[in-house]
């Protein structure tokens, strides 16, 4: 049996993995708080309304986190400027032949579940973003920019700084209030939907491959085999050390 | 001040010596509105000052596809001059509900108006206009409306669309909308127009946008949907008086049940005030009286775009699209169960098709943990 060799790559930046758990922490509580907001439990209580302000706190918590996910998404676009080659907004487009052809292969080897005829570990594993997983961060940063839009939307009329007052006119632009609303709900629907999937694949890909992946936005390594690194070029070995 | 010969050209407050009131109750009167509209104290002067000395503006207000409730709701204005003063004034020149006159004599005097003051006079608009079959469906005096409409915009200084219906298209616009029922301000779009949504406006609303135009000599403060921002900028919800149950999370379960007799809020039984934005929960209606909320009835959102389109009364979920009833958390629920089979039949069919490859694996790594000395 012939074992690999490996390497450690440094892949996820600190302000990358930064801006990963603050955006899971904030969608976290959004999620739950939001749902909350929608369909608040009937608590049955004796306490006067002068003594609670529980309802007032889950939206304020919302607010909060709602500023938190909003400043880190700037930060993680920044970084995809000046990140390193995992982080550059060009992963996150890969529709050229290229990326086309990997996202086909991803499909066909993580979700359909077919082999290759010989495995080709170049094409199954990956150091930085498969080219499915960049679609759906793509797809999930429109997402994000729609609950902005609405979030800050229906949090304008209430507001006095100028950040969420910029946001006045989407109510009207999209139809009303409600209109929003139901835009904003089912958008929080498809930010459940992502966060299972991402969490599943994070585990499969993990215990399938064994590279760290889940570590690795902890760490910021991934393990890669030793054919991978240019042994040759000091200066790429230093990249990758 | 100018002379009285014509009566048209009388000054409010000519008017209001007329018809028996002093200048205590035109001062009260003017306090009592400049209050609604939201100006400053400081103002009060300059309204008491233009309703004594500039002849009235004459007004035109035309109804078409409408239920008068504006009109209602605006002699029902809480202070009596508004009443007498304003609406008798605009009676003089022309609408339909109100007027003395009628048939050809009213038609006559309209057009006497509108010659006589073109470009100065102010267009009240109450209903919506029917667009489908050439504007059939709403015909007075065996004009269109829409031919109506046109002609009277043309030399109006401005529009007021009054309402729903004039602002959104309210009921009659709703699905399928069978007369194509159209707001104003998607018809006429060459005249600066005020909306007043709501079904009905609250009476203070109008009269204090009439005041401010006459006052002022110009439109009042506008939002992005075209209404007057002192009284459209806060939703119903933030100036409610339950408010503090909504922030406490205490909540109406049904409207038969203890919390709707202690008064706590109607969110969970479709309130739309989160959503709605009007002066209901400041000014409330009939005199200050009551207003929907505080009546134990949560906000329909009449003053909301289409919100005869947007789902039940009695419950905050919208229905979107063809009659269908499930609800977006329905579809949430049952996609998200979808993803969780889909998830498990991969779990389990990835140990099956990745078998040798995770084999290899283990296998490898077995080997490497053997080897490994202490």
């Amino acid at each position: 049996m012939k074992t690999r060799d490996y390497k450690r790559a440094y892949v996820w930046q600190l302000a990358v993995r930064i801006f990963h758990w603050a955006n899971a922490l904030s969608i976290t509580l959004l999620i739950i708080t939001g749902y909350l907001i929608a369909h608040p439990p009937a608590i049955r209580s004796t306490a006067e309304a002068s003594t609670q302000f529980w309802f007032g706190y889950i939206r304020e918590i919302h607010f909060m986190s709602a500023y938190l996910m909003f400043a880190v998404l700037f930060l993680r676009l920044y970084y995809a400027i000046v990140g390193n080659k995992y982080a550059n907004w060009k992963v996150f487009v890969p529709f050229n032949k290229k990326g086309l052809t990997g996202i086909w292969h991803t499909i066909k080897h993580d979700v359909l579940l077919l082999n290759d005829k010989e495995y080709n570990y170049k094409d199954s594993v990956h150091v930085g973003h498969n080219n499915v997983a960049a679609v759906s961060y793509l797809a999930m940063f429109f997402m994000a920019i729609i609950m902005i839009f609405t979030g800050f939307g229906m949090y304008a009329a209430n507001a006095t700084w100028f950040l969420p007052k910029m946001f006045a006119w989407v109510p009207e632009f999209f139809g009303g209030d409600m209109n929003i609303r139901w835009i904003h709900h089912i958008t929080m629907w498809a930010f459940i939907l992502f966060v299972v999937v991402h969490v599943y694949l994070v585990f499969y890909h993990d215990w399938l491959e064994g590279h760290g992946e889940s570590s690795s936005m902890i760490s910021g390594y991934k393990f890669v085999r030793t054919e991978r690194v240019a042994e040759a070029n000091d200066n790429t070995e230093n990249a990758v050390k | 001040m100018e002379q009285q010969e014509n009566k048209n050209n009388e000054t409010y407050y000519e008017s209001v010596v007329r018809q028996g009131y002093d200048r205590r109750d035109f001062l009260k009167f003017v306090a009592f509105i400049g209050a609604y509209m939201g100006v400053e104290s400081t103002s009060l002067g300059q309204i008491a000052k233009t309703l004594a000395t500039k002849p009235r503006l004459p007004v035109i207000w035309e109804h078409f596809q409408e239920c008068t409730c504006c009109s209602e709701s605006f002699i029902r204005s809480d202070h009596p001059i508004v009443a007498d003063i304003i609406l008798d004034k605009i009676s003089l020149d022309y609408t339909l509900t109100l007027m003395a006159a009628s048939g050809h004599q009213a038609e006559a005097a309209k057009k006497a108006t509108m010659d006589k003051y073109k470009g100065e006079y102010i267009l009240c608009v109450e209903g919506s206009v029917p667009l489908g079959d050439d504007g059939n469906y709403c015909c007075i005096g065996g004009r269109s409306a829409i031919d109506i409409l046109k002609e009277s915009a043309a030399g109006a200084k401005a529009i007021i669309a009054w309402g729903s219906c004039a602002t959104t298209g309210c009921v009659q616009a709703a699905k399928p909308n069978p007369t194509g029922a159209t707001p104003i301000d998607q018809i006429i779009t060459d005249k600066p127009i005020i909306n007043v949504p709501g079904c009905p406006p609250i009476g203070e609303v109008m009269a204090g946008i009439i005041v401010h135009v006459v006052a002022f000599d110009r439109l009042p403060e506008l939002d992005g949907a075209g209404r007057p921002k002192s009284f459209y900028s806060k939703r119903v919800h933030d100036s409610c008086y339950r408010r503090p149950y909504f922030d406490a999370g205490l909540f109406v379960e049904n409207f038969d049940d203890e919390n709707a007799k202690k008064g706590y809020c109607l969110y969970k039984v479709g309130c739309k005030g989160p959503t709605t934005y009007n002066a209901c929960g400041n000014i409330k209606w009939n005199g200050g009286v009551s207003y929907p909320i505080q009546s134990g009835h949560g906000c329909l959102g009449c003053s909301a775009k289409n919100f005869w389109d947007a789902g039940s009364f009695y419950s905050r979920e919208q229905a979107m699209g063809g009659g269908v009833e499930s609800d977006s958390d329905t579809l949430g629920k049952v996609v998200l169960g979808a993803v969780a089979t889909g998830i498990g039949a991969h779990a389990v069919l990835s140990n099956v098709s990745k078998r040798k490859e995770l084999t290899r694996r283990i296998e490898a790594g077995q080997e490497n943990e053997q080897k490994i000395k202490e």
